[in-house]
Parts: structure tokens; C-alpha cells; sequence
């Protein structure tokens, strides 16, 4: 197998699942299905790793910035499908989905995968706005799967704001083009992200700050970063969790990408505004917004949702600080927090099953009644509250210390809403965990190996990070500049 | 023939502008829905004369979806969404015909002075105007989903910021996608039509009514 087919598989097992799945008939035969493209998907990604990489064309493109974010997509995909495939069959016996909305519901998430696949591997800023839109209109509706009146005004609001959020960052990206457009010539090249940046010192730098101000309020919308933010708790407390896990893990990601990438443009051409105080001062607002929302929640998921928010804050900061080191945290944050809230929100996903609600005041003992669960769901929170030896705990730390070492006012804010976040969880966490077992307590239908694998993953790397993935993190975290 | 181009180009692009500010001041929904429908016309033709003086023939498809798809069936399915819900009388309760106007008026200055300004150095002073232009029809359809409550009228706002990036794009001389990125934006404001029209979304959801709130965001105590 080369390069070229493994990357065209990444792309089109995804849209023949999605195929065969609108095709069949029974959620059980479709949630397997599902579960295995998904694997047979990230077995290609990862094929990528050591494969000869595909050279770069007009629209595709594999290189050292996105191959990890690839393997990571495809793995969560895979590992949230398993999850899925435990979990959708309850929510039928409850009736809260009926078996039409399954094969929907099952169709909706490979074209989801697609969608994001496609916005990581393409080399061409119009496409990639394409591909990200996509997978915007995938989630919306499947955050409106339940069909209940919360259901449905969640997944109308991430609708309205997601859309105005992607035209922005369209028109962001028609001023990149207009700027590239007497460098490059006419036509396609000026669209090409391998071309943009090799030609980045002569672009027109005044029309760059104008489209990158709107690229990154755009796509930052869809990263959930404060003042954008409204849409996420909704669409994440009100979809099914599986979903809730895919949105936090998966999709901020992907739009923090298409971020990353036009920030590397702004960094290439000099005469260009730096965007460093832009992502710094959304990502404090984020995270201090954020933190002490957290102390308000009431929903389980809501809680985590806001969790969500907080941790994009920390990464669009360190991002924003820049230089090796803080470019270094930022990434191995992405990568944590995707591997910890997904796992979270496997956990929680099985405690809305076993009590009947989201609520959590109703939600007691869970270390008690359900051990394997509790103390699960406690080393995640534990994890992404940024405890050590978790991989959480390592990235922040490196955040903090060099945001001390170069911009000390900025690290005070910063720990500030570090601590905030963590004391909100805990307490949070106390309720939930110990305590009396409060009623009901249903059996527990949802597989619970995903999140002990995200787990193991999250303090295995915490407590040792295998060399290879140093040595990409730092070459990424060079190029990021 | 230059002169002349240009003319009938700026003549187009100021028409939508002006097309923006008429949508702002009409508080009956089929008057918006009629309105609306006029600008999407004047999208086509205005892309159509791009496609014309650019010779760039993909852009005819672009324009053919604005007249078929923004002109003449997402009109007409609204119609007939308003006319279900029954809300063809209600009078809208804008925030003031007046500021709006003037906001109004802020914006479309806001975006000339800062297109023209970043502009200067680019050859073609079609792509000039009508990215200045472009800029404040999206500005304008922002206002426009800001002031009013009514879904319908919200999902117009949001089409009317639509018709705004589809100009620049036709603009931008010779840029690609343009076709694929109207059909994409075409998917999506057809599935906001199914949406209003399937859930019966009449209003936004910034109901006074607290406990109403209160439930939506699930955390009642």
C-alpha cells in the first residue's frame, strides 16, 4: 500500500460507509458497520505515519502539521463509534430514538467523519472552508436527534451561529485570495495552501490582517472560544453523547486547525500584524469566562461542555504566546484534552443511562454503586483538572511556566483561571463520585473500554512520552514559529 | 467598454446595498420574502455580468442558482411556512425602524472606508468596489439577524449576508470554487427552510418568560 491510497482511503471509506449505512436495515448490523469503517479508517490514518507521505496536489496534502491531528480524528472516531455502538441501543429501549433515526443517526457520523477528515488533509483553504461546513451541518443534526423541544432549539442556535460563524471565515478566506491573487495569478494556485505560504512575505499584509481578524472570529466560533461560545453547552448537553464526546474531542479541533494554519500565514509575512495578543486575549477571556461559569452548572454535561471552553481558551493562548516551548504545550493540550474529554463524556454518557438524568444534584456515590464507572469517571476529571501524572497536568505546567518567563502579568490571569476551573471540578467531582448512592441505578449498558483506554493513553503519557512523539511535537511546534 | 463595465457593475453591486437597507425597514414577512427575493435577483445578474466581463463561464452557474434557488424556491417555500404558522399579519417589533437605519448607515461606511483603504494597490477597481460593497450587505444582514425576534425573517437575514459573500466571490477575479462554495451555502439554506418549516420555529429563543429559560437550559433546580 502507498501513501496516495492510504490517504484516499482516509477519505472514501468514510462516504461508502456512510452509504451502505443509509442502505441498511437494524441498528444493530448498522452500529458494527459503523464500528468497523471507523477502525478500518484509522488503520489507514495510521498507515500514514510510516508510509512514504502522498505528494502535495491542488486540493490534498499530508504533512508534519496535520498527520497527527489525522491519526487523533480517526482514533476518536473509532473509539466514540465503539462507545456508540454500547450506548445507542438503550436510548432505543427508552424510546428517546426511534429505529429511523438510528440508521440516520449512523449515516450522519461517518459523513461527519468525512467532513473532518477532509478539513485536515486539505491543501487548499477553499476546500478545507467546504469541509469544515460540512461537518458543521452533520453535527447540527445530530444534536437534533432526539427531536425534543431542548433538542431541537439546541440544534437551532448551533445552527444560526455556526453559520454566520463559517460565512465570516468564508469571507475571510475569499480576502486571503484576493490578497494572493496578483502573487500567484488567477485561478486555483492562489488557493492552494502549499503555495500561500511559500509566497507568504509578499502578500498584500494589510488585506491579511482584515481576513485573518475574520477567519478567527469565524472559525473561532465554531472552536467555541468566549464571546462566540453561546452555541456549545446547548449543542452539547442536548445531542446524544456519543456526539457530545465527537464535538468536544474532534470538531474544536479541526477549527482550531483551520486556525493554526492561517495564524502560521500571518507569522510568515512579517509586514503582517502579529496575531499572538488577538489569540491571547480570546483565550484568557475564554478560560476566566469559562471557569467561573463552571461553578453555576447544574447539568452534567453542561459542566463539561464549559470544561470544553476553558481548555480551548489554554490552547488558543499558548498558541498565541508562541515560540517552541508554548507551541509544544499547546499541541500536546489539543491532543490531551481531546483524549480526556472524549473519555469523559464515555463516563458520563453511562451515568445519564444509570440515573435517568443529567442532573447533578440527583447524581451521588457513583465510586459506590458503580466502581469500575466512578473511579473512572474521578481519574478523568482528576486528569483534565490538570492533576498530575496526568498528560494534562504536563502540558499546562509547560504553558505556565513559560508564559511566567515571558509575559508574568498574563501568567497570573492564567493561573488564576486554572485554579478557578480546577476548584469548580472538584467540588463538582466530590458530589458525584462519593457519598450515598442516590436512586436509581439501572444497569449499566455502555461499554466501558474506551475510557479506560483514553485513560491509560492520557497518564501512560503523562507519566513518559514515547520519544517519536516529542520529536513531532517539536518539529510542528518549529514550523509554528 | 472599461468605463462601461465598471458602471453596470457598481450599478449592481449598490443595488443590493440598497435592496439591504430596504429589508431592514419591512416589518410585514411577505413584503421581506418579496424584497429578499428582488435582491436575490439582482445577485444573479450582478454575477452574471462578472461571469460576462471576467469570461469566466462557471460563474453563469452560480448565477443561474441565485435567480432559480434565492429568487424564486426558497421565496416561495417561505411563503408558504408563514403562511402555515400562521404568522402572515404579525407586525414585528423591530428595534426601532430609525437607529437600525442609522446603524445601518454606520456599517456601510465602516466597510467602504476600510475596503477602499485595503484595496489601494489592487489593479481592478471592480473588485474594489464590490468587495466594499459585499462587506456591508454581509454587515447589513448581521444587523438584520440581530434586530429581529422572528425565525423567519432571521433565516432572510442570514440568506441576505449570504447574497454579500457571494458577490465578493464573483468579484475576486478568477477565483476557483466559487460554484462549489454556492451550492454548499445552497445545502445549507435549504435545510434551515426544512428546519423552520418541519419544527415550526416561530421565534427566537430569547423568551422573557424566565421559567421558560430556565427549562431550555435544562438546569432548573
Amino acid at each position: 500500500m502507498t501513501g496516495d491510497t492510504a490517504l484516499s482511503a482516509v477519505l472514501i471509506l468514510p462516504v461508502a460507509a456512510a452509504a451502505l449505512l443509509a442502505l441498511l436495515p437494524g441498528y444493530r448490523i448498522s452500529a458494527w458497520v459503523n464500528v468497523v469503517a471507523s477502525l478500518a479508517t484509522f488503520l489507514a490514518a495510521a498507515s500514514l505515519l510510516v508510509l512514504a507521505r502522498p505528494e502535495a496536489g491542488d486540493y490534498l496534502r499530508v504533512d508534519d502539521v496535520n498527520i497527527v491531528f489525522i491519526v487523533l480524528n480517526t482514533f476518536v472516531g473509532f473509539t466514540a463509534a465503539f462507545f456508540s455502538a454500547s450506548y445507542i441501543g438503550h436510548e432505543l429501549e427508552i424510546g428517546r430514538v426511534t429505529p429511523a433515526n438510528l440508521r440516520f443517526y449512523h449515516a450522519m457520523y461517518q459523513i461527519m467523519m468525512f467532513g473532518m477528515n477532509l478539513a485536515l488533509v486539505s491543501n487548499n483553504i477553499g476546500l478545507m472552508w467546504v469541509a469544515i461546513e460540512l461537518a458543521t451541518l452533520t453535527t447540527v443534526l445530530m444534536v437534533g436527534l432526539y427531536r425534543t423541544h431542548e433538542a431541537l432549539e439546541a440544534a437551532w442556535k448551533y445552527f444560526i451561529l455556526g453559520s454566520v460563524g463559517i460565512a465570516l471565515a468564508l469571507f475571510g478566506t475569499i480576502l486571503v485570495y484576493v490578497a494572493a491573487q496578483p502573487v500567484l495569478g488567477e485561478g486555483m494556485p492562489a488557493m492552494v495552501w502549499s503555495n500561500l505560504i511559500g509566497a507568504a512575505a509578499q502578500l498584500d499584509s494589510a488585506m491579511l490582517n482584515v481576513a485573518f481578524v475574520f477567519l478567527l472570529v469565524g472559525y473561532g466560533t465554531k472552536v467555541g472560544l468566549a464571546p462566540f461560545h453561546a452555541w456549545l453547552p446547548d449543542a452539547h448537553a442536548e445531542g446524544p453523547t456519543p456526539i457530545s464526546a465527537v464535538l468536544s474531542g474532534l470538531l474544536l479541533n479541526v477549527a482550531l486547525y483551520a486556525v493554526l494554519r492561517f495564524k502560521l500565514l500571518m507569522t510568515a509575512n512579517e509586514a503582517a500584524v502579529a496575531p499572538g495578543p488577538l489569540m491571547i486575549g480570546l483565550g484568557l477571556l475564554s478560560l476566566i469566562f469559562a471557569a467561573f461559569m463552571l461553578y453555576r452548572r447544574r447539568d452534567i454535561k453542561r459542566l463539561f461542555a464549559y470544561s470544553s471552553i476553558e481548555h480551548m481558551g489554554i490552547i488558543v493562548f499558548a498558541f498565541g504566546i508562541g515560540g517552541p516551548l508554548a507551541n509544544f504545550a499547546g499541541l500536546l493540550h489539543m491532543v490531551m484534552h481531546s483524549l480526556t474529554k472524549s473519555a469523559i463524556f464515555f463516563a458520563v454518557g453511562n451515568v445519564t443511562q444509570i440515573k435517568g438524568t443529567q442532573k447533578l444534584s440527583e447524581i451521588r456515590g457513583l465510586t459506590q454503586s458503580h466502581p469500575a464507572l466512578g473511579w473512572g469517571l474521578v481519574l478523568a476529571v482528576l486528569s483534565i483538572a490538570g492533576m498530575p501524572p496526568s498528560g494534562v497536568f504536563m502540558s499546562e505546567f509547560l504553558v505556565v511556566t513559560t508564559s511566567f518567563a515571558r509575559m508574568p502579568v498574563l501568567a497570573l490571569i492564567l493561573v488564576f483561571g486554572l485554579i478557578l476551573a480546577f476548584g469548580a471540578l472538584l467540588l463538582r467531582l466530590t458530589g458525584v463520585a462519593f457519598g450515598t448512592p442516590s436512586e436509581p441505578n439501572a444497569p449499566m449498558h455502555g461499554s466501558l473500554a474506551p475510557l479506560w483506554l483514553h485513560l491509560a493513553l492520557v497518564y501512560l503519557i503523562g507519566l513518559h512520552m514515547p520519544q517519536a512523539m516529542v520529536d513531532w511535537f517539536q518539529t510542528v511546534a518549529a514550523i509554528l514559529g | 467598454m472599461q468605463g462601461y463595465a465598471f458602471d453596470i457593475a457598481h450599478m449592481l453591486a449598490g443595488g443590493l446595498v440598497l435592496v439591504s437597507f430596504m429589508m431592514i425597514y419591512q416589518d410585514r414577512l411577505y413584503a421581506l420574502l418579496n424584497t429578499f427575493a428582488l435582491q436575490a435577483v439582482l445577485l444573479a445578474l450582478a454575477v452574471a455580468w462578472q461571469a460576462y466581463i471576467q469570461s469566466a463561464h462557471h460563474l453563469y452557474a452560480s448565477a443561474a442558482l441565485a435567480l432559480v434557488f434565492k429568487g424564486m424556491i426558497v421565496p416561495w417555500a417561505l411563503h408558504r411556512v408563514v403562511q402555515r404558522l400562521g404568522i402572515h399579519r404579525e407586525v414585528e417589533t423591530v428595534a426601532g425602524v430609525v437607529p437600525t437605519m442609522l446603524a445601518g448607515m454606520g456599517l456601510v461606511a465602516l466597510s467602504i472606508l476600510l475596503m477602499l483603504q485595503l484595496t489601494q494597490s489592487a489593479e481592478s477597481a471592480i473588485a474594489r468596489e464590490d468587495l466594499a460593497f459585499a462587506l456591508s450587505v454581509i454587515l447589513l444582514g448581521m444587523l438584520m439577524m440581530i434586530t429581529r425576534r422572528n425565525a423567519v425573517s432571521q433565516v432572510v437575514g442570514f440568506m441576505s449576508l449570504e447574497n454579500g459573500l457571494i458577490l465578493a466571490a464573483a468579484a475576486a477575479q478568477g477565483m476557483p470554487l466559487v460554484v462549489e462554495i454556492s451550492v454548499a451555502f445552497s445545502v445549507l439554506i435549504a435545510m434551515i427552510v426544512i428546519g423552520v418549516f418541519l419544527f415550526r420555529i416561530r421565534e427566537r429563543f430569547d423568551s422573557v418568560d424566565l421559567e421558560a429559560l430556565d427549562e431550555f437550559r435544562g438546569e432548573r433546580r
